[in-house]
């Protein structure tokens, strides 16, 4: 049985020289046959598995990773989590994933140390303030928290910005959402994947899907490297691979597979206790609680499962943060590294049953898959039990690149992925 | 930095470049017969393969489309030639 974690339990074993912790989850053999099985064992699998033990009471649950849990996206993105979307369904999403963020640590009994910092998004010109204010008042309207800065109430969120009136990009202003902020990555990655386990569900690493079990047209299990496994039920969350186990299933999606690259610096004392993205470099960034300085920006130009990013972005991105943070420019870059995201033409994910009966699709994140961990979890989980979409995932639904309804994103917030 | 070769200017670097689709797609025709599903498999399907493939470029600073053969892991790029009735 799982152990609680408490301040009891942490000076309990401190005392003991640490010696009484389990095993956060067990490894175990795979059975020849699950009621479900998820594909993918980073954030969005994990959560899944865990939400069908929870919300559904299935407890014969698998979840198939090729790798270690969390050693994909999950472990490759800027931990980011905001919901400053324009349109309404986008909203509903991202703001579930974020209302579930905010109880997460206690409902998992795991420290994800969710920081609500706030993300500042800055604008540099009049007709850039429209738009920030157009992009206030959808998120007012959608329901969530955001409010239009001047640029004194900037400076006061990030006192280090470009001050210099001839700045490339001056600051005219900012959409701050004060409830967005950043988590740790993995603790996301293993709180669910302890929980999950504790709720019977199985995680086994080091096992890859080589192909799908396909009877009288219904999916009805996995070929894997350590043999097949049956399931009532399969879930697809595989990030920037979807649409390689696409192919294995026989149906086509509609992504481009794309690098997104970040890096941190050395560590340097406290002077950032926000996000701040700049609309004009496009870059963003915030300060680790070791101290590093993050730093992302947009996607590579290059279509790429390559999982390392190409040096023009690379280019684009540091002198995006020199703009922003002229006093950053003594600062040491420690490491560098990509994630390979999947990017839907309307920048909005996949969430939905796939072309073949019995599959169900979490997908097509793009950049933004980490902030939605909470929220694909509940909704692939919905899917997989029920057979039928939850009110948010419906949107998200493949047909729409049939029908039209499109969910444009990078038209409406202006957020590239 | 990488070069890609554009078939009429030669090897550039690759900001002036620009990807634009998969090559091998053939817009279906006539329009009034064309349903929605089939219109949807031709405009955002793709295959988006790991590994061999062969793309669509565009070489910004010349304003030519051509097509380019190369590795979505490796980014070796393998050929590069102007377009013609094999696509």
């Amino acid at each position: 049985m799982t152990r609680r974690y408490s301040a009891w339990t942490l000076a309990k074993e401190g005392l003991r020289g640490h010696g009484g912790w389990q095993q956060a989850w067990r490894s175990p053999e795979p059975k020849s046959a699950y009621d479900a099985v998820i594909i993918g064992g980073g954030g969005h699998g994990l959560a899944t598995a865990y939400y069908l033990a929870k919300n559904h009471g299935m407890r014969r649950v698998a979840v198939i990773e090729k790798a270690w849990l969390g050693g994909g996206n999950t472990g490759r993105n800027t931990t980011t989590i905001r919901s400053n979307y324009f349109y309404p369904e986008s909203v509903a999403l991202y703001d579930f994933a974020l209302k579930l963020y905010e109880g997460l640590g206690r409902e998992l009994n795991y420290n994800i140390m969710f920081s609500q910092r706030g993300v500042l998004t800055v604008a540099h010109s009049e007709g850039e303030m429209e738009i920030a204010s157009r992009t206030v008042n959808a998120m007012q309207i959608n329901g969530t928290d955001a409010e239009l800065l001047t640029p004194a109430q900037a400076f006061d969120k990030a006192p280090l910005l470009n001050r210099d009136p001839r700045a490339r990009y001056p600051v005219f202003g900012a959409v701050w959402q004060g409830r967005a902020g950043v988590a740790r990555h993995d603790a996301v990655a293993w709180g669910y994947a302890r929980a999950a386990d504790g709720l019977g569900v199985d995680i086994i690493q080091d096992c890859e899907v080589t192909d799908f079990l396909v009877e009288n047209g219904r999916c009805a299990g996995v070929e894997t490297t350590r043999g097949t496994i049956r399931a009532g039920t399969v879930g697809l969350a595989v990030a920037g691979h979807s649409s390689v186990l696409a192919a294995k299933a026989g149906f086509r999606l509609p992504i481009q597979s794309y690098s997104l690259q970040a890096m941190v610096s050395e560590p340097v004392k406290p002077c950032l206790d926000t996000v701040v993205l700049y609309m004009g470099t496009g870059t963003y960034l915030f300060q680790s609680d070791k101290g590093e300085i993050v730093v992302g920006g947009g996607l590579d130009r290059v279509p790429s499962y390559a999982q390392r990013g190409n040096p023009p972005m690379q280019r684009t991105v540091l002198s995006g943060m020199l703009e922003m943070f002229p006093s950053f420019g003594q600062l040491k870059m420690l490491r560098q590294w990509a994630g390979n995201v999947d990017v839907v033409p309307d920048s909005s994910p996949l969430i939905g049953p796939s072309p073949l009966a019995g599959l169900y699709l979490n997908c097509g994140w793009g950049t933004g898959g980490f902030k939605s961990i909470p929220a694909g979890g509940w909704l692939l989980a919905h899917l997989m039990a029920t057979g039928s979409h939850h009110a948010i995932s419906r949107p998200f639904d493949l047909d729409r690149f049939v029908t039209g309804r499109l969910v444009d994103e990078a038209a409406g917030s202006g957020i590239a992925h | 930095m990488q070069l890609f070769t554009c078939p009429f200017c030669g090897p550039r670097d690759e900001t002036e470049f620009q990807f634009a689709t998969e090559a091998g797609k053939t817009r279906p025709e006539p329009a009034a017969e064309v349903s929605a599903e089939r219109w949807a498999k031709y405009l955002y399907m793709k295959d988006n393969p790991k590994g061999p493939t062969r793309e669509i470029w565009l070489h910004v600073t010349c304003g030519e489309f051509f097509a380019l053969e190369r590795d979505t892991v490796s980014h070796a790029v393998t050929g590069s030639m102007a377009l013609g009735s094999d696509l």
